[in-house]
């Protein structure tokens, strides 16, 4: 007999996961609940993590969330453009380089040294999806900016010679600006998938599709809030359509094999991502229905589907921070793996 | 080799592919936790060598680790675990004396549970001070009777950055600031740092962190003005029983297949390497450890896997997500005609 079988191995120095077993301790005076789901059996140094949590706060799914609604901006400004729509146009151009804004402000304040925003610059990065990143939203922004810039112009400057240029150059900036939105909207998937963060590595299939979908509905709602019933026809389908691929994508993840779907389907991440699909759907399906005739119920789904998008991002960040915090999240699938070879080269 | 990146998988020559030519060979330590004695002269020469600032002066109350944790400002964390289970064969003759496991379990919980709600769930350790909330429910010593006394082993491991062949915060950094060195390993220039924090979520290990104050991430360096100027690294030279062992790496790997083999001759059957092989998922470590339990136990990853591994698929899904969203923004104007 080896002496690993003699002795239990729930040792001081390296605590199982809890809520098997012992319970948490201080159940009894009614200060701790017990947790609803009991946690996998796994050994770890002192139930601490092994992941350091993610340094971003609340300025990096804020970004997602301003990011994702330019691109969709863009697109619909872009296609309102060429089927002339001026309402929608302007109001797309407008808040899509607004966001744009926005978004610069939130990306640069959440380094640790915003001074250096530009050492971003210095090299162009393959392997790193935020450098990726940063070179599509220098390619996108110049569109962005003189697409909207050409909205703005007061009458005086409108007639003069470089106001008229800059109305010609409206229209290639804007379609520039479309041509790089898919890019803006889906490239901030990579930046979260690419990282050991179990719960956004995990999802690496799914989030893409609910980051263009949820750009998708956010930048149709805003089309929604701010164009008028009568030109904001495609904005109403755009916002349905990227509704949709959100929720579905977004289900999909809560379905997936593995320990990584409870980081999205417990806790705050799971309220986040509930309240976002009730707002989505309901807001997807006022967009198909009243909001095609009514003013007041376009702007009241455009908000929903404004809110839904920004709370699926914040549910997402949620989860993965969740997922470092745990160590169950990074031991417990790296060890099955690991065990699922062993018995496989024994087996061989 | 016929690879078309060198993103995942062995790896002979890290700096070559990097770009330096006829560069020094490839150096690392290796880290034999079972002569390990816990004195903690790697962590103290670290920061002494290095002018690390303070990572809060904090009592875990879990054993006699007290920093907790890799970090920003703690590039050398030694590990204290104590198990219920003698070492071989031994008797630590500690059932009759006043004198016994410093750890006990209503602290562990205690504190564990603090961690749980603390801001980053701890993972501030080793970086800047953690709140948990002490005085605990227990008094202080309260399990600490003689009838608590068992027999235990207690396991000591000096952790560092691994230096990874396929290295993720290297791979994410978007300004060039981490880079590959001469020497095989990995760096974080500061005056390049601004911070962005994709490392810090990057490293499969958990080991760079941003310093709040300083806003720059920060990891061990394998003290590379050392290395430049032909010395070791100060934790190595530190190590006075040679747990912390530095040099080329071919040389420390073959060594530590030979403290291996002896200490399974001896019987210590749990003896295992960990990051040795080139055949894992970060494509072997550049600082490996011998270990006696399970890596999960010191805080280790079992099995850590590079992201890069995934970037081609990655780029796939998105570029596919990406396309769509164009074809359908495309599609919704078709139905022009109607308002």
């Amino acid at each position: 007999m080896s002496s690993d079988e003699a002795i239990p191995r729930d040792e001081r120095g390296s605590r199982r996961g809890r809520g098997h077993g012992r319970g948490r301790g201080r159940d009894h005076d009614g200060s701790r609940e017990q947790p609803m789901v009991p946690r996998a059996d796994f050994r770890s140094y002192y139930g601490r993590p092994v992941l350091k949590p993610p340094v971003w706060e609340w300025k990096i799914p804020a970004y997602l969330f301003t990011g994702g609604l330019s691109a969709g901006a863009a697109l619909l400004g872009a296609g309102a453009d060429l089927t002339r729509r001026p309402e929608l146009r302007r109001a797309s151009r407008i808040g899509g380089f607004g966001a744009l804004l926005v978004s610069m402000y939130l990306l640069v304040a959440d380094l640790g040294r915003p001074e250096r925003f530009h050492h971003m610059l210095r090299v162009a990065k393959p392997t790193s999806p935020m450098s990726v990143g940063t070179w599509i939203l220098v390619a996108y922004g110049p569109g962005s900016a003189l697409a909207a810039t050409a909205e703005v112009l007061p009458a005086a400057v409108r007639a003069t010679l470089p106001g008229r240029l800059l109305r010609a150059a409206a229209r290639p900036a804007g379609l520039s600006a479309a041509l790089f939105a898919p890019g803006v909207a889906s490239y901030t998937a990579a930046l979260l998938s690419q990282t050991a963060v179990p719960a956004w590595h995990g999802a690496r299939q799914e989030l893409p599709f609910v980051f263009t979908g949820s750009a998708a509905a956010s930048g149709g709602a805003l089309g929604m809030l701010v164009a008028p019933v009568a030109e904001a026809g495609p904005a109403r389908r755009l916002a349905a359509i990227g509704a949709a691929a959100e929720i579905v994508a977004s289900r999909l993840i809560d379905r997936r094999p593995g320990l990584v779907t409870k980081a999205y389907t417990t806790g705050r991440a799971h309220r986040l991502r509930r309240a976002s699909e009730y707002l989505t759907l309901g807001g997807a399906v006022a967009a198909v229905s009243v909001a095609r005739r009514s003013r007041l119920a376009a702007a009241a789904a455009g908000l929903a589907l404004l809110a839904g998008s920004a709370l699926q991002r914040f549910g997402t960040f949620e989860a993965g921070v969740a997922s470092t915090k745990d160590p169950a999240y990074v031991v417990v699938p790296q060890r099955e793996r690991l065990e699922a070879a062993d018995s496989e080269r024994r087996g061989s | 080799m016929t690879r078309d990146n060198s993103f995942y998988g062995p790896l002979a020559d890290p700096a070559g592919d990097a770009g330096h030519r006829d560069h020094p060979p490839r150096v690392g330590f290796f880290t034999d936790t079972s002569v390990c004695i816990g004195c903690k002269a790697c962590e103290v020469a670290c920061k002494e060598w290095n002018a690390i600032p303070e990572d809060g002066i904090d009592l875990l109350g879990m054993s006699f680790d007290n920093t907790g944790m890799l970090g920003a400002s703690s590039w050398r964390h030694v590990a204290f675990i104590e198990q219920q289970r003698p070492l071989g064969r031994q008797d630590a003759g500690l059932s009759e004396l006043p004198v016994g496991p410093s750890s006990v379990d209503g602290t562990t919980e205690v504190v564990a549970d603090a961690l749980e709600v603390a801001k980053r769930g701890g993972g501030d350790l080793g970086t800047a001070p953690v709140d948990l909330g002490f005085p605990s429910f227990d008094l202080p010593g309260a399990g600490n009777g003689a009838e608590n006394r068992t027999q235990f082993r207690w396991l000591m491991s000096s952790d560092v950055c691994k230096h990874c062949t396929h290295a993720g915060c290297l791979d994410v950094c978007p300004t060039g600031a981490l880079f590959r060195t001469e020497f095989g390993t990995v760096v974080v220039q500061p005056d390049i740092c601004n911070g962005c924090g994709y490392c810090v979520s990057g490293c499969p290990y958990g080991v760079i962190d941003r310093r709040p104050d300083d806003g720059r991430a920060w990891k061990c360096t394998m003290c590379y003005d050392r290395l430049r100027d032909g010395l070791e690294p100060a934790c190595a030279k530190a190590c006075p029983t040679d747990s912390i062992q530095f040099g080329p790496l071919d040389e420390l790997r073959e060594r530590a297949d030979r403290r291996l083999a002896k200490l399974h001759e001896a019987g210590v059957t749990e003896a295992q390497l960990y990051g040795r092989d080139p055949d894992d998922g970060v494509g072997g470590d550049g600082a490996f450890f011998l270990l006696l339990d399970d890596p999960e136990v010191y805080g280790f990853p079992p099995d850590p896997i590079v992201p890069t591994r995934d970037l081609m698929s990655t780029w796939k899904y998105v570029g596919t997500a990406a396309s769509a969203m164009l074809v359908a923004s495309a599609a919704v104007f078709l139905r022009g005609g109607r308002r």
